[in-house]
């Protein structure tokens, strides 16, 4: 035996050379080259693309933020925190700010909460599933700037559908622009209208990772089907709560196409300011009139502060309220 | 504690739906459906019925659409040639990058790769719109004011895409695969286009269809960098809304019907595979 696992390495090396191996060798390096760096460049363009443009940017506004800079009279002249000095006494910036916090939990909160419950409802079996589906997440895919105008006239002041609606079961008319919390509701009540049905679809493919015996051995035990649905089913799908309080957050923050809209486009965002926001206002000071984008930059960098600071609230209070089986 | 049976068990009636259930279901979807009929009922209008309730419909929708379409200040139909054109190029970009480095952070093996992909993940939390001040003063500096590339560069990779692809090719390609087809000679590259791209398809469709309606719905940046020359279609809704045309309403809602009408083709087209997409991508996140 032994002597046969001998012999066979001499009789191999001893047939003659084929011209392959040096050509083989060069391609055995190519491959080794290949396996061991060519990943680095299938994923150098998103870290190229996104380091110039995403990352950059965001980074570079920091340091705009820090300057007297306008474009159109050449002005740039480095002020250090004076910027952020003269935003803590600008009324216009904290009108803005009440603005979008106040758009902001008036979209959120019934958002998610209403999400949920139509996820809740989506997750059974039934006829017609897919268009029933479909039928909810209708209002996501329509363009922003189409939805502004359509509801700037669904609550318009006086010919409006709301108002005619109001009028018809002997309610006065509501001012949906003058009035300051019927503005935010107003625009809520889009944010709400185009987001509601995408949550419930996030939240709905958490829901169907549950393991229906669950359910099962809860509906034995005597649990009624809203005792489930708090005690199983939302504490199972708690990290996709958060990633939706999360990226809303992020989203409602940033909140601009859909009060400009209803504003007919103008960054005024009403008469009196009542429901221009945060994004509108930098708007206003960067790319209209002096382009003051110090001002501006400073302002973009608080905002993001502001969303982490959100964020961060949110997510603690979630975390306590909604409590998981495990950590 | 519980066994794991997916399968279905004699308790799954508590799972049918009761008439109760579908009829709070048909009333949101009502609601969801109702702006948009809404406004192509207002759409298909004379100019002198516009406020006229109740909403029904109206015979002159295709001439409105032609009076929208002749407006010159409004640039329309530049703006749904320019839409159409900047969603195509960042569409195709976003599947290419993100499925050619969702292959490498799912089936490569090189030093860094997880670290790299944290980053990923965290650029997802990062609101680009942020920067936009900065990226205009790019933007002034490269002389790309006025231009598509303006919004088309900016947006040609995403994280989201990046990770999407990386967790189907994880499930969708066995590594038996990548290896016999690197023991048939394969390089990396061919490796990723003849075997990889092609089993990546499905999700490719998905994050495709996604993107596109997040590129053709953009409406800041676009607001932000170019002029009314060059108008994307949301621009143009802009200019409207705002201009001189303010009395012509159902011009103006011709012109958000004209807007919606390309997404919602495609949404009646690829709705499951939307669907889908909206319910696999976010719980994988």
């Amino acid at each position: 035996m032994s002597s046969t696992v001998r012999a066979v390495p001499p009789s191999r090396a001893g047939s003659p050379p084929p011209p392959a191996p040096l050509h083989r060798r060069r391609t055995y390096r190519l491959g080794r080259w290949d396996l061991k760096y060519s990943p680095y460049l299938y994923v150098a363009p998103f870290f190229v693309l996104f380091g110039v443009f995403g990352l950059f940017p965001v980074l570079y506004t920091v340091y705009v933020s820090l300057f007297d800079y306008e474009l159109l009279s050449g002005t740039r002249e480095f002020v250090g925190l004076e910027n952020y000095h003269l935003l803590m006494q600008d009324a216009q910036f904290w009108n803005a700010a009440y603005n979008t916090l106040g758009i902001f939990v008036l979209s959120t909160v019934p958002q998610l909460i209403v999400a949920l419950m139509l996820a809740n409802l989506l997750n059974r079996q039934m006829k017609a599933r897919t268009l029933l589906r479909m039928g909810v997440v209708i209002p996501n895919i329509t363009s922003v700037a189409a939805v502004g105008i359509i509801f700037a006239l669904i609550f318009a002041d006086r010919y409006g559908l709301i108002n005619w609606l109001l009028g018809t079961v002997g309610f006065d008319p509501i001012a949906w622009r003058d009035n300051r919390f019927a503005s935010w509701f107003a625009i809520a009540f889009m944010v709400d209208w185009r987001w509601t049905g995408y949550n419930a679809l996030i939240y709905l493919g958490a829901m169907q990772a549950i393991p229906k015996d669950l359910y099962e051995s809860a509906s034995l035990d005597g649990a009624s089907t809203w005792r489930q649905f708090w005690a199983i089913t939302v504490p199972l799908i708690r990290p996709t709560i958060l990633f939706t309080i999360i990226i809303s957050t992020i989203g409602g923050f940033q909140i601009f196409t859909e009060p400009l809209m209803y504003g007919n486009g103008l960054v005024r965002g009403g008469v009196d300011h009542q429901f221009q926001t945060l994004a509108m206002y930098i708007y206003e000071k960067t790319f209209t009139g002096n382009s003051e984008y110090g001002y501006g930059s400073a302002m973009s960098w608080l905002l993001f502060m502001m969303i982490i600071i959100f964020a961060l609230i949110n997510f603690a209070l979630v975390r306590r309220s909604v409590k998981g089986d495990k950590k | 504690m519980a066994p794991r049976n997916r399968g279905r068990l004699p308790g799954a009636q508590l799972w049918q739906a009761s008439p109760l259930t579908y009829l709070a279901l048909i009333l949101g979807g009502v609601l969801s459906v109702f702006p948009i009929i809404w406004s192509f009922i207002i759409a298909s209008r004379d100019n002198s019925a516009v406020y006229e309730m109740p909403p029904t419909p109206g015979d002159q929708l295709f001439t409105n659409i032609d009076r929208m379409l002749a407006n010159d200040d409004a640039a329309f139909v530049y703006g749904l040639v320019n839409s159409a054109v900047v969603s195509t190029v960042v569409t195709i970009s976003v599947i290419f990058f993100s499925s050619l480095a969702g292959f490498a952070f799912a089936k490569l093996k090189f030093r860094g790769s997880n670290a790299l992909l944290l980053i990923i993940i965290m650029t997802m939390m990062v609101p680009t719109q942020l920067g936009v001040i900065p990226l205009y003063l790019m933007m002034v500096e490269l002389g790309w004011t006025g231009t598509l590339q303006a919004v088309i560069v900016p947006f040609l990779v995403q994280g989201f895409g990046v990770f999407m692809m990386r967790q189907y090719a994880m499930s969708a390609i066995s590594d038996e695969l990548i290896e016999a087809a690197r023991l048939d000679g394969c390089s990396t590259w061919r490796i990723y286009w003849n075997v990889v791209l092609p089993a990546l398809r499905p999700a490719a469709a998905v994050l495709g269809l996604l993107t596109f309606m997040q590129t053709w719905n953009e409406f800041l940046w676009p607001f932000i960098v170019l002029t009314p020359d060059t108008p994307t279609v949301q621009y143009s809704l802009k200019i409207l809304s705002s201009g001189l045309y303010q009395t012509d309403y159902v011009a103006l809602f011709a012109g958000t019907a004209l807007a919606t009408l390309p997404l919602l083709i495609v949404f009646i087209i690829f709705g499951r595979q939307i669907i889908g997409g909206i319910m696999e991508g976010a719980v994988k996140s």
